[in-house]
């Protein structure tokens, strides 16, 4: 395959204290895929997705993004850790989306969107607006400009989050289990987002347990138990014929 | 039907009595009550009043100032910073304010002049009545300052924080557009009645000869000696200025509140959408 790859993790480990969260996670992110992530509870996966935005710090391993080593860079031939302020720079074409929505509660929906533009990006503020209005439209809010998060249902706020990350123009959106604080009825609407973003190319990593959209949508899913990789492929036929034990039990309990 | 509300109506008629005896109780009193209207405008009174706000808004200034600096050295994880920020806090709220302000106004005794190197001055020359009063008060009034800047900073979700580092936001823009306006919220309340309570304790500055409105009521009553009529004119201007800045904190409270109100709005909204009725 002659993609360019996106997201390359080798052997990234992690650890908070003495729980040793990932145990040497690698895999290949290459641009217009779609990998989706799915896995028992306390698996590692929030934070492997945390890791490649730099919410949380590598301890061991190598997260590649495009052409850069996430959260170093090289200086006089020795890798130099970044400063907050590099961090914040590295991180500008990712875009998150949480399980919990985030929205700022004192901004409206408008204001949730064009606050990147405007503050991390310098972008005008009329230039700015119009995209956010765009974007609002694109998800289905243009009624929705000035509610504040409150006024919103679940998959309201959670749409106006995948604007705000989109109005970053990021290249790559990360997704952790954008659905699962969402009532049952509310879930299509987001997962209906996520599938235009998909078929417009975004390159995507998704935690979620939606078996559904990670067959139809995915083009990789990635099954991880115990902070490694146990097992990744085609989601039809990591889904259809799941070869490693743990992997089956995962699924034969998701699937009911 | 309203004879049900037999309790109701024997409190409501006894309070009312009582404060009918104490209205009575009053006017026959011998209160001279023109006196007290007359001096209620005397330039003497507006002047102490002018300084009683001045003051206060000056000391609340300072006690913002050190507050938040304190509560950021509070929280910093330097356990040396962290440590002085508590003894800072232990210490001036631990000590009352009237013995505060006497330290301040008596630092002469012990410290004939003040400056560093060759700029010395006379302890007495800085230390007026003005500068022990503003220490005095906006030091302790910091340390409670402190605090509630502290918990409003604390009550700010984490996820807030990684929401806003996920769109790149730097560290100081994180804390102006993210943290602070959330912690307001929480913070506001709070600090609105320390600055009234601010507004009365300046009273205390009295006894260190500051000019504020209790001294210049002091003041002509020693002259005059309609001790209680000059005490009412206080009691009335700190009445009205706690009543303003009762309303002012409304509306400010209203203003930092911004979307965090809205919930009963949302129950009506999202029990009236049927299904996806605007998705995507
Ligand atoms: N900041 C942290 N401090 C300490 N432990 C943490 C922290 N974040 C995560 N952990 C621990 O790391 C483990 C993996 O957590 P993680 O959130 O990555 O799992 P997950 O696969 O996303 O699970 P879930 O499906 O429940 O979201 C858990 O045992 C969790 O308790
Ligand atoms: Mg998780």
């Amino acid at each position: 395959m002659n993609r360019t790859t996106v997201v390359r993790a080798i052997e990234v480990h992690k650890s908070f204290g003495p729980v040793h969260v990932l145990r040497g996670v690698s895999l290949e992110v290459h641009a217009g895929e779609v990998l989706c992530l799915m896995g028992p509870s306390g698996s590692g996966k929030s934070t492997f997705l945390r890791c490649i935005n730099q919410l949380e710090r590598v301890d061991d391993g190598e997260l590649w993004v495009r052409d850069e080593l996430v959260g170093y860079r090289l200086h006089r031939g020795r890798l130099r850790e970044l400063t907050e302020r590099e961090i914040t720079r590295q991180r500008r074409g990712i875009g998150m989306v949480f399980q919990r929505f985030n929205l700022f509660p004192h901004m409206t929906a408008l204001g949730n969107v064009v606050e990147g533009p405007l503050r991390a990006l310098g972008h005008n503020r009329a230039d700015a607006l119009a995209a956010a209005r765009s974007l609002l439209d694109r998800v289905g809010l243009s009624d929705k400009y000035d509610a504040y998060p409150a006024q919103l249902s679940g998959g309201q706020q959670q749409r106006v989050a995948i604007a705000r990350a989109l109005a970053m123009q990021p290249h790559l959106m990360l997704f952790d289990e954008p659905t699962s604080a969402l009532d049952p009825e509310l879930v299509g609407e987001v997962l209906d987002v996520m599938k235009a973003l998909a078929a417009e190319g975004m390159t995507m990593v998704v935690v979620t347990h939606e078996v559904g959209f990670a067959r139809e949508v995915g083009d990789t899913l990635v099954f991880m138990d115990g902070g490694v990789v146990v097992e990744s492929g085609p989601p039809a036929e990591v889904l259809s014929t799941p070869q490693h034990p743990r992997t089956r039990e995962f699924l034969s309990r998701v699937l009911g | 039907m309203p004879l049900r509300h037999y309790g109701r109506w024997i409190s409501a008629a006894v309070v009312l009595t009582l404060i009918a005896l104490l209205g009575m109780a009053f006017a026959r009193g011998g209160i001279e009550w023109s006196v007290v209207g007359h001096y209620l405008t005397a330039g003497a009174i507006l002047h102490g009043l002018g300084n009683t706000v001045m003051i206060t808004l000056c000391s609340m200034a300072l006690a913002i100032v050190l507050g938040v600096v304190v509560a950021l050295m509070r929280m910093s994880a330097n356990p040396v910073t962290s440590t002085v920020a508590f003894g800072y806090i232990w210490l001036f709220r631990g000590v009352p304010v009237l013995l505060q302000l006497l330290i301040w106004y008596n630092l002469a005794l012990v410290f004939p002049t003040i400056g560093f190197g060759d700029f010395q001055t006379r302890t007495i020359d800085v230390m007026t009545p003005f500068m022990a009063a503003l220490l005095g008060l906006g030091i302790n009034m910091s340390a409670y300052t402190a605090e509630l800047v502290r918990a409003g900073i604390l009550s700010v979700d984490r996820g807030q924080i990684e929401a806003a580092q996920a769109i790149s936001l730097t560290p100081g823009q994180i804390r102006r557009r993210v943290v602070l306006p959330q912690a307001m919220r929480v913070i506001l309340p709070p600090l609105g009645n320390e600055f009234i309570s601010t507004l009365k304790m300046s009273s205390l500055a009295a006894v260190i000869s500051y000019g504020e409105i209790l001294e210049s009521a002091e003041f002509i009553y020693y002259a005059n000696n309609r001790v209680i009529e000059l005490l009412i004119v206080a009691a009335i201007w700190y009445l009205a200025v706690v009543s303003v800045l009762s309303v002012v904190q409304h509306f400010v409270e209203r203003r930092v509140g911004r979307g965090f109100q809205h919930s009963v709005k949302r129950t009506g909204r999202s029990l009236g959408r049927s299904g996806k009725g605007d998705a995507a």
